[in-house]
């Protein structure tokens, strides 16, 4: 034996690679194997700390860790294969790229020798992935790994979250080299994350909010993203200044749904009370949330009186669409708290109650609406039974993307943050049944349901193998309307109803196909059964697809139309056919 | 139509565009600059010109000058998309220093005789520009300015043979005694 060997610090990449894992805490890995990465699968077999979770699909993997580390505040870790595994983790990336989920994905590669030579699935994995990452590194030299894979963790986790890939040749895996514990050197000097606000700007704000006589507040993912503590100071916030508080699809939960401040969700499918306070608010204080197009609808009407406080931990959000008079740039909690202390030391809580008056009004407007069916399941329906007979328990919520996702945003209140996963900025079908995976590995007790839709749910659907290998008792609960239900919304409303290929003829019967994965398959068809079938699903201990047949033509509403602001609402009690083709009347130029 | 049927509105936004100069410290790292064009070509901006060079060897720090165009919002988004990547460590704006000087480099490749040999070399006389190579049928100029002296320089020889230019593209720095 040489005298290297004794050197404890000595190992091979592969090693290097689980040591990291280990030292930085991780429990659980999502990932899938293949040529380029045997020797890290190698490591893995012969050790206990890290466990690894076998998806069906990288894609899978990459939504899992997603749901994963939006639950738990913690970094969600893949490690997958060169060539297709890389490319197949591409969308989540980009998808935990514009929501800021913390996830840190190993990639093998072709030996250092063979790459570019199209290799056998060789890919430019960094290039690929470098404009769906916050950062990424191609490790040439074994002796490079450990400082990379530490400032990796460090990288995804601090500042505004995102996700980093680390791709490693295969010799490199092979490769003896030195490895070290993480150490504050591991880090590029340029990066320097601002976390505490400036407080001159912190004083301008609370004079603002002093002075305020229609304030409304209005939080996003940063707050959940910051954690527990951020979300606690904003319940204080709204506490201490009295003022009414909205909050976009990212942000549900930091305030909790039964408080007596919550307007509801704001945007295009939001609460007619929280937009219409947005649009005459005189001072908007905005927390960890960005002004996406989703929330502002035409930006050179948007909230046209306020001024405007924005606290992000981004430099690059202020100033992006909307112009603010007040931007902060820290930590939520940081910078929350020190608002907090000055506003209690020098502040005094404006008198609003005119304001909320006004509220009151929005209010009674009853936006969330729907005519009640004894007959056929209405998808609102079907959510608010859901959220009934959940209410108390320990319950993760996922989605996927589309009607059924808005639905869920408007009819499950939400009381604490990390309760909600779906996938926002990106919009990815598919999310919510791998998401779900992911939340069930870190909260094995919790009950966790994937509220999806039939057309979506099929786009990862094989990750229901998974849920049953390691027994996740996830909940797949499907609104089930045979359509595209959000396509074809807006091909009825946008494109003279000819609905264009949002219909699927052909569907899976999800009960027998419970039966072929091996769980529990629920169908529910009318509104008498659905509490029995929901209570069912509720109660067994194992994964379960649950068939919601809802009503197939139904559509989201509130929506604000047609480039139009917040003040011109389509509310569900006027959407008949002829206000909803005066209100949707022009061109159809974008998304 | 004139009103889109959409979430998002199409706006016509008239602010002016404005020309930038901005310098980029970075660490000189494989990839970097694909990570700095990166973001020009993803998320729609102009390069006017770039150049990048490795300034301090022993901390491998390189200094990228871009010469952009936008908004002052968008100049605005262009600085602070820079700024949070991983390997840059600092962005200035040369424009809003108003101190700054911006100089470039040219190589200018002329073929004649007769009369338009004895002009270019007046006008190159006159523009600093010096010869650093010569046969009997052509030159080759070497000039450095600021660009628009540049392209006043290679105007006038378009007429007198011009065969082709080498341009380094826009170096920066800004006057007085402090550094970035």
């Amino acid at each position: 034996m040489s005298d290297t060997s004794h050197d404890p610090n000595q190992m091979t990449g592969a090693a290097m690679i689980v040591r990291a894992l280990i030292d930085h805490g991780v429990k659980h890995i999502f990932g899938y194997p293949g040529g380029a990465v045997l020797p890290i699968y190698d490591e893995l077999f012969q050790q206990s700390d890290v466990e690894h979770i076998l998806v069906r699909h990288e894609q899978g993997a990459g939504h899992a860790a997603e749901g994963y580390a939006r639950s738990t505040g913690k970094p969600g870790v893949v490690l997958v294969t060169s060539g297709p595994g890389a490319t197949n983790m591409v969308t989540p990336l980009a998808d935990a790229l514009m929501d800021s989920i913390p996830l840190v994905c190993i990639t093998g590669q072709v030996p250092t020798h063979l790459i570019g030579n199209d290799a056998f699935q060789e890919c430019d994995t960094v290039g690929i992935t470098r404009p769906c990452t916050k950062h990424n590194w191609l490790v040439r030299d074994v002796n490079d790994l450990a400082k990379v894979l530490h400032e990796a963790f460090y990288v995804a986790s601090s500042g505004r979250p995102g996700p980093v890939v680390v791709d490693v040749p295969k010799d490199v895996q092979f490769a003896t080299g030195t490895y070290h514990p993480p150490r504050k050197s591991d880090v590029h000097l340029s990066y320097t994350p601002r976390l505490k606000g400036d407080a001159g700007q912190i004083r301008k704000a609370v004079a603002l909010l002093a002075s305020a006589r229609r304030p409304v507040i209005y939080s996003g993912g940063g707050v959940v993203n910051s954690g527990p503590e951020a979300s606690r100071l904003l319940r204080e916030l709204v506490e201490v200044t009295g003022f009414p508080i909205t909050s976009t699809l990212m942000g549900l939960g930091a305030y909790p749904a039964s408080g007596k401040n919550w307007l509801g969700m704001l945007g295009m499918h939001g609460t007619y009370e929280a937009n219409m306070a947005m649009h005459d608010c005189d001072v908007m204080l905005c927390v960890g949330a960005r002004f996406d197009d989703r929330i502002t609808g035409r930006t050179d009407a948007f909230s046209p009186n306020s001024k405007k406080i924005h606290i992000d931990i981004d430099p690059s959000s202020i100033n992006k669409n909307i112009r603010v008079d007040v931007p902060i740039i820290g930590d939520c909690a940081n910078v929350l708290g020190d608002l907090l202390q000055v506003f209690k030391a020098e502040a005094k809580r404006p008198d609003i109650k005119p304001w909320w008056q006004e509220v009151a009004k929005w209010r009674a407007r009853n936006s969330l609406s729907y005519k009640k069916n004894s007959d056929i399941i209405l998808p609102q329906y079907a959510i608010e039974r859901l959220f009934e007979l959940t209410r108390g328990r320990d319950t993760y919520i996922t989605t996927e993307v589309g009607q059924h996702q808005m639905w869920a945003a408007q009819f499950f209140g939400f009381e604490e943050p990390h309760r909600w996963m779906t996938s926002g900025g990106l919009g990815t079908m598919g999310y919510g049944l791998p998401a779900a995976v992911g939340v069930q590995v870190a909260h094995r007790d919790s009950l966790v349901i994937d509220i999806a839709g039939d057309a979506s749910v099929q786009m990862t659907m094989q990750e229901m193998s998974t849920a049953i290998q390691y027994e996740l008792p996830i909940k797949i609960f499907i609104l089930n309307n045979q359509y595209m239900g959000m396509v074809r919304q807006w091909q009825q409303l946008l494109h003279g109803n000819r609905l264009s290929h949002t219909y699927s003829e052909a569907l899976p019967d999800f009960v027998k196909l419970a039966d072929a994965f091996g769980c529990v398959g629920i169908r529910a068809t009318k509104p008498g059964d659905l509490d029995g079938a929901i209570q069912e699903m509720i109660d067994v201990r194992r994964p379960v697809l649950f068939d919601c047949r809802v009503a197939a033509l139904e559509n989201c509403f509130p929506m604000i139309p047609s480039g139009k602001a917040h003040n011109e609402m389509l509310l569900p009690a006027e959407a008949n056919d002829e206000a909803t083709a005066a209100a949707f009347a022009g061109g159809k130029a974008l998304v | 139509m004139n009103q889109p049927a959409s979430a998002y509105f199409m706006e016509d936004r008239h602010d002016p565009i404005e020309t930038h100069t901005l310098s980029v410290l970075v660490q000189n790292e494989p990839g970097v600059l694909a990570r700095v064009i990166g973001l020009f070509s993803g998320r729609g901006y102009n390069i006017e010109s770039l150049t990048v060079s490795e300034t301090e060897n022993q901390k491998h720090v390189s200094r990228i000058t871009i010469v952009t165009t936008g908004t002052p919002m968008v100049i605005e988004q262009i600085k602070h998309q820079l700024d949070r990547m991983i390997p840059v460590y600092r962005v200035v704006d040369m424009t809003l220093t108003g101190r700054s000087i911006e100089r470039e480099l040219a190589m200018v490749k002329l073929r004649g005789t007769g009369e338009h040999r004895v002009e270019a070399l007046r006008l190159a006389e006159a523009f600093r520009a010096r010869v650093i190579d010569a046969t009997t049928e052509s030159f080759v100029f070497e000039i450095t300015g600021n660009s628009a002296k540049i392209n006043q320089f290679i105007d006038l020889m378009r007429p007198l043979g011009l065969v082709e230019v080498s341009r380094t593209g826009v170096a920066a720095i800004v006057r007085g005694p402090e550094g970035m």
